[in-house]
Order: C-alpha cells, then sequence, then structure tokens
C-alpha cells in the first residue's frame, strides 16, 4: 500500500480537474508508471490524486493547420509513437517515445508526465527542447504558455505552481531546411535508463549555413540542459566533420554531471561528446547532407 | 480507506472490499484470489504482473485499481479454454510447452501475455520484433531463445 491514503478522482473535464487541484496535496496522474511507484515507497506525497486521463482533450493528439502538432498531456507515448503526423513530421518525439520503458510502460506511460516526473533522464524532454516546444500551463486562475526547457527546476521538481497542470504540448510545424535527432546511451537496448542522451536540432539557411541549432542533453546535469556555447559554435558555420567534432567537445565541458551507479561523471561527459557527434550527424543525415562521423 | 472496487476481469464483473491505494495487482492477487498475476519487483521493470487492460499489455503493479473500472482486463486465468479433463491451453501457453520456453514459470503469465497481445496486432513478427515486444518481460531462466521460439511458433500456428 502507498505510505499515505488519498482520494482517486476521475474527473471528465479540465475545469473539473482545475478544481480537484485546489486542495494542498493534489497531484495529476495520467499514466502513473511514475506516480504510482513513488506514492508507494512514499517518494512523493498526494492526499488527492486527480487522474486527467478520462479528459477527452487531454488525450488528443491534434495535427495543426499550420503544420504543428499539439499532444494532449496525458496522451500515451504508444498512441504518440504510432500517430502519422508525429511519425512523419517529428520523428525525434516519436522515436523518444518508443525509448521509454517496455511496451508496457509505454501504453501506459503519457509524454507529459514524463515531462512533468522532471527526472534528468527523460528520454521524450531532449527531442522536445530541441523541436521548441511549448507547454500549455492552466489552473483556475487562468492559463500560460512556457517553454518546455523552463518547467525544470531540479531532479524530479518542476516550476509549475500551486495548483496548475500540464495540459498539452505544441510542437511547431517543422521550419523550412531544419531536423532533429536523438539518441540515448544504455547497457540494455530497451527498457533501461539513459546514462547519457543528446537531443539535436539545426536549421539551414539558403547557403547550407547553420541558421540555428539546439541542443539538449539529458542525465547529464540537475535537469534536461542545453549547453549553449555549442549551439552558438554552430551558427553560421557550414557542416563539416570537424565542426561536428569541436561543437560535441564544447557540448561535453558544458555539462555537470554526477557519478552514480549507471556511470562516472567522466564517463558521461565521453557519452555526451559521442552521442552529440552522431545525433548531430543523423539530423544533417536527414537533411541530406553526408559527412564522415565516427 | 475502505473502498468497494469494480472491473471488469476476464468477461465478468467483479467486485471486491479494498483498499483506496491498491494496486490492479493487489486487486487481482490478494482480493479476488486470481494468483496467476504474479508480483516481480513491484514497480514496473520486471513484467511478471503483465495484464492487458482494453487489449494492450501493462504492468498491473503500476495501475491503481480505481483506474481500471471501465476497462476490459485479461488475466492468465482468461486465457485457454474448457475445463477439467477438457482443459485446453492457449496455442501460446502450448508452444511454450512444446519448446521448452519456460522453466521456473514465474515469468511465463506475463510473456503468454504479452504476446498475445503482439500476435493479435502483429500476426506474423520479426524475431527482433518478438525481442523488442517482450523487453519488459525478464526471465532469468531460459535465456529467451526457447521464449522467441515458441511465439514464433504459435504465430505459425495461427497463421495455418
Amino acid at each position: 500500500l502507498a505510505v499515505q491514503d488519498f482520494a482517486y478522482h476521475r474527473p471528465l473535464s479540465i475545469e473539473a480537474a482545475l478544481g480537484l487541484m485546489a486542495p494542498h496535496g493534489a497531484r495529476p496522474l495520467a499514466g502513473g508508471t511514475d506516480l504510482v511507484p513513488q506514492l508507494r515507497e512514499g517518494r512523493r506525497e498526494a492526499t488527492h490524486v486527480v487522474d486527467i486521463k478520462q479528459i477527452a482533450a487531454l488525450t488528443q493528439i491534434e495535427a495543426q493547420p499550420d503544420g504543428g502538432i499539439v499532444i494532449g498531456a496525458a496522451a500515451s507515448a504508444t498512441s504518440i509513437a504510432h500517430h502519422p503526423h508525429v511519425v512523419r513530421y517529428f520523428p525525434a518525439v516519436a522515436s523518444a517515445c518508443r525509448l521509454i520503458g517496455s511496451w508496457q510502460i509505454q501504453n501506459r506511460a503519457s509524454l507529459g508526465g514524463n515531462v512533468c516526473n522532471a527526472a534528468p533522464s527523460a528520454d521524450g524532454v531532449p527531442p522536445l527542447i530541441c523541436l521548441g516546444a511549448m507547454a500549455r500551463v492552466a489552473s483556475r486562475q487562468g492559463q500560460r504558455a512556457v517553454p518546455v526547457d523552463g518547467l525544470f527546476a531540479g531532479p524530479g521538481k518542476t516550476t509549475l505552481g500551486h495548483g496548475e497542470i500540464l495540459v498539452s504540448l505544441h510542437l511547431p510545424a517543422p521550419a523550412p531546411r531544419s531536423a532533429a535527432a536523438y539518441l540515448r546511451f544504455t547497457p540494455r537496448r530497451e527498457m533501461d535508463i539513459a546514462i547519457a542522451g543528446a537531443g539535436a536540432w539545426v536549421q539551414l539557411d539558403t547557403d547550407g549555413k547553420f541558421a540555428a541549432a539546439r541542443i539538449a542533453l539529458a542525465s547529464v546535469a540537475p535537469t534536461p540542459f542545453r549547453p549553449a556555447p555549442a549551439e552558438q559554435a554552430l551558427i553560421g558555420q557550414a557542416p563539416s566533420k570537424a565542426l561536428v567534432e569541436r561543437v560535441a567537445l564544447i557540448a561535453a565541458q558544458a555539462c555537470t554531471p554526477i557519478s552514480d551507479t549507471r556511470g562516472s561523471a567522466d564517463y558521461r561527459r565521453h557519452l555526451v561528446a559521442v552521442l552529440t557527434r552522431r545525433a548531430l550527424a543523423d539530423s544533417f543525415t536527414a537533411l541530406g547532407i553526408a559527412i564522415e562521423a565516427a | 480507506m475502505k473502498i468497494l472496487l469494480t472491473a471488469h476481469i476476464n468477461g465478468e464483473e467483479r467486485e471486491a472490499l479494498g483498499d483506496t491505494r491498491d494496486t490492479l495487482l493487489e486487486l487481482l492477487r490478494d482480493r479476488l484470489g486470481l494468483t496467476g498475476t504474479k508480483e516481480g519487483c513491484g514497480n514496473g521493470n520486471c513484467g511478471s504482473c503483465t495484464v492487458l487492460m482494453d487489449g494492450v499489455p501493462v504492468n498491473a503493479c503500476l495501475v491503481l485499481a480505481q483506474e481500471a473500472a471501465g476497462s476490459r482486463i485479461t488475466t492468465i486465468e482468461g486465457l485457454g479454454s474448457g475445463i477439467g479433463a477438457h482443459a485446453k491451453l492457449h496455442p501460446i501457453q502450448q508452444a511454450l510447452v512444446e519448446h521448452g520456453g519456460t522453466q521456473c514459470g514465474f515469468c511465463t503469465p506475463g510473456i503468454v501475455l504479452t504476446a498475445k497481445a503482439l500476435l493479435d496486432t502483429t500476426p506474423d513478427p520479426t524475431e527482433a520484433q518478438i525481442r523488442g515486444a517482450i523487453a519488459g518481460n525478464l526471465c532469468r531462466c531460459t535465456g529467451y531463445d526457447k521464449i522467441i521460439r515458441a511465439i514464433s511458433a504459435a504465430a505459425a500456428t495461427r497463421r495455418v
């Protein structure tokens, strides 16, 4: 049994859910794959558990007329990974959803929950950050939009205020001449937690040089993390093997990993360099650019 | 807090007195006596407690019993057919027997249900698809090869 008793609620509208979130100790439940064991092991507390996945709007995945997509906060990883618009236009998000836990986990876990659980290792988060995703957050006081990388306060902690829930994740339409990729390293191919992960998104200008770039790293800092100097080093440059290697080393220097049972800080830094290089190379490949990458 | 839990399990509406904090696994095993579903790790790593929820595999230890209301749950007790002398294993169970795909047997109910969900949507899976599907079902005895062979064989039998 969970350490603390709680009341379970199953609202059918966002308004009802926000009302139920008013008491202190209320916590939203989507797939439950993180929250249920946390409650049982006393790692998180809740007096009210508000199950939000019966709210139709929160499990919807909706392609937008401009080519973007809105993903309901409680939509399962499986439903996202199989959504045709996600598969075609946001393959980095689809592949990250296939990396979260096992098939059993993916059938329950939501991408919104992966974000709100705020694990530094969350596989779903780096692609969202790379793609410039915005989070829509609601409370009884109203709604606000936050860039996804602004949601993290520390391991297991978000910047969401009391009574606020994540409603949806908004991915803007893919920009012209842009591509993204996410890679992670785990001892097992499936069903494992990333020792390190790296996502990359690049956009070329009409001269074939980088107009914009985002890199997001997992498991190498207290929160998912963007190595700004590495991103800046790409701007205005043309893709080359030497550039990718330089940027990968800058990313490795910028991160602040810890040593734990899964890997040492030095090993994680090494992995960041390798994964950043490969994630950049994969996004170049998606743009039809071939560079030699080890 | 004590509460009346209800769920649709193996084609029947069931109810039991339970606790607000019960997981689906506790409802099945401790409240309803359906002990075919096994508890291994209790935190979603091992897959021993895999059941089908509306046809897809989930870890029963990660689902609150109250969340199950309104869903169709299939446990290992819901597979196979006939009773007594006429009892017949499900083709996936039969294939596991024939290929020696079960040793201690603790992971077997979860493996069978995951494999059933796979074959229901992918009648002719590749070895990679089988391995991917059961990646969340740990087996510490067989080394998996005999399980993979059994699932392939069950798929072939079903296609005949």
